[in-house]
């Protein structure tokens, strides 16, 4: 394993294990609120704050967390009182977020758009001791609060009506997610790239549930499609000189269409199995009762 | 006749700018079921959703258990079934997954205990689906998920039970189950506020009903009889949904 002997590929590898982890672990969030798009949103916004760093001579991992978190904020924000124009007010934000980096990185004196690119689109070899740092620290937050959480982030995600009733704070809760979404998109940034780290947070959640009945498989089964494939997706961009980001959403997308064809028979064997253990009162077939039963006397 | 669970006192309400309730008097006593009757677009919804918070009151005062419902923090006593189209999340879940969530207002920090998981468990038997509770909700029937919400709302063991058209696209099989659910949970001596299009194999169940029309309540009372059509045996109104099942990804930046 002479990749290991690199102290950049270690570094690399670290960064790739936990965007392999985080992204499919908010991920799920979102896809189980139809809001499979946000990460991709949230990746535009963060331009801006990749641009401000470089204008500012600050970490650009630090600025994009710190923009990015203020534009889902932002987000949720229109969500809650945004009308019947809320998507053209996001659809502002976003490409906003996205003009404003390219022209703060033009602006700042060290930074090009060579620069930019390596963040729109995930650099290994770029990934520095610093990075790495912030990069575990937001990790950890998003592994504690997409796992230490889970129960009221699944109550609120499937169905937030309900969960007020409840009594859980649903819009801190809300608010929350997409904190954590955007810190997730900056963790994944260096990795994958602003402008493809959506695909991790969506595209393993739907390859998981092609296997799965429960939340908690799909979880679990997420989170290992994403950490094989980043990890994959790293080692191959080593040896093959591909990029990185461009190879874990490639391999991503195959391990969905792998596990689609997967599901078909199984998906046949598990209608069966409930077909047999189907009483054999409930035809299949039409038929009409000899009488209608006591169900039929409602009180007139 | 003991102190109210429910107090609504001239309630107002506005959708948009359109005025939806306009000055809402409604009670339900301890131990009363009280049925919300009235035509599509008459309120009842809204007047339901104003009790649980989800929609903001422009005037009046809303009270549950006699405390002011913004101050009200007591969410375990109240169980609620929302209409059955507004729960389906884009992964899959098994039954049992989402009836704990109901137990989350009794759980500290969202720690389910031994207990907890009983409490799951019985109210899963309540509405005979003990034994689908491993299998995912969006492979039920319309009659067999609204049990699983009724079970999600039992989970807490409440006081007060409000149910938005619990009986809407239910199979017959399945509405004698609820029908004999709600009636033990009223033998033990639970509140019930439930929104219905028409009284159907509840009826026998039922106290007291308030008649909404265009916002106002025209009837507070003895349950209407039922004329018409829907007085006939075996009458089973079914009304369309939104398949929930095997839907797309959607992007729903704005749901």
């Amino acid at each position: 394993m002479e990749i290991l002997n690199y102290a950049f590929m270690q570094r690399a590898l670290l960064a790739a294990v936990l965007v392999g982890i985080t992204a499919p672990a908010i991920g799920i969030y979102l896809v189980q609120r139809r809001q499979a798009l946000m990460g991709d949103g949230i990746g535009h916004v963060a331009m801006t704050g990749v641009g401000l760093g470089f204008l500012l001579s600050w970490s650009p991992v630090w600025m994009a967390t710190l923009v990015s978190v203020l534009g889902a904020v932002l987000m949720e924000l229109i969500r809650w009182y945004g009308k019947t124009r809320g998507d053209i007010a996001l659809a502002m934000l976003f490409y906003g977020g996205m003009a404003g980096g390219v022209m703060f990185i033009n602006l700042a004196p060290t930074g090009s758009n060579a620069n930019l690119t390596s963040y729109l689109f995930g650099s290994l070899s770029t990934v520095s001791e610093s990075d790495v740092t912030a990069i575990c620290a937001l990790a950890a937050f998003v592994v504690l609060v997409t796992l230490g959480l889970r129960r009221q982030l699944f109550a609120v995600s499937q169905d937030e009506e309900f969960a007020r009733v409840t009594g859980l704070p649903v819009r801190a809760l809300n608010l929350l997610t997409a904190v954590t979404a955007a810190v997730t998109v900056t963790v994944a940034m260096r990795v994958v790239g602003l402008l493809l780290v959506s695909a991790l947070m969506v595209v393993p959640v739907a390859a998981a549930q092609q296997l799965s009945r429960s939340f908690a498989a799909t979880f679990a089964i997420a989170v290992a499609i994403g950490v094989t494939v980043t990890i994959g997706g790293t080692v191959t961009s080593y040896y093959q000189d591909v990029p990185p980001g461009a190879t874990i959403v490639l391999l991503t997308i195959g391990a969905f269409v792998l596990l689609t064809a997967l599901a078909t028979p199984l998906a046949r064997r598990r209608a069966r199995a409930a077909a047999a253990a189907r009483p054999a009162a409930d035809p299949a077939e039409c038929t009409i009762p000899a009488s209608r039963g006591a169900a039929d006397e409602v009180g007139v | 006749m003991s102190e109210p669970v429910i107090s609504m006192r001239g309630v107002r309400a506005e959708l948009g700018s359109r005025p939806v309730l306009r000055g809402i008097d409604l009670t339900v006593h301890r131990g009363e079921v009280v049925a919300l009757l009235g035509a599509n677009g008459s309120g009842k919804s809204t007047a339901v959703r104003s009790i649980i918070g989800q929609v903001p009151v422009a005037a009046g005062e809303i009270e549950l258990f006699g405390t002011e419902r913004r101050r009200f923090r007591d969410w375990a006593r109240v169980g609620y079934v929302p209409q059955r189209t507004t729960a389906a999340g884009g992964v899959p879940a098994t039954v049992t997954e989402v009836v704990s969530s109901g137990r989350l207002a009794r759980a500290r920090f969202g720690m389910l205990r031994r207990a907890d998981h009983e409490a799951v468990r019985r109210a899963l038997d309540l509405v005979g689906m003990a034994d689908r509770a491993k299998d995912a909700v969006g492979a039920l029937s319309g009659g067999q998920h609204q049990r699983v919400l009724i079970a999600r709302a039992l989970a807490s063991e409440p006081e007060l039970l409000i149910m938005d058209e619990p009986m809407a696209g239910v199979d017959l099989a399945s509405q004698e189950v609820l029908a004999e659910t709600l009636r033990e949970q009223v033998g033990q001596g639970a509140s019930v506020l439930l929104v219905l299009h028409e009284l159907g194999p509840l009826e026998p169940l039922i106290d007291r009903a308030v008649v909404l029309r265009d916002g106002c309540v025209l009837h507070d009372g003895p349950p209407p009889k039922a004329v018409g059509q829907h007085a006939l045996p075996g009458h089973d109104h079914v009304h369309p949904h939104a398949a929930h099942e095997a839907e797309p990804l959607r992007t729903g930046l704005l749901s």
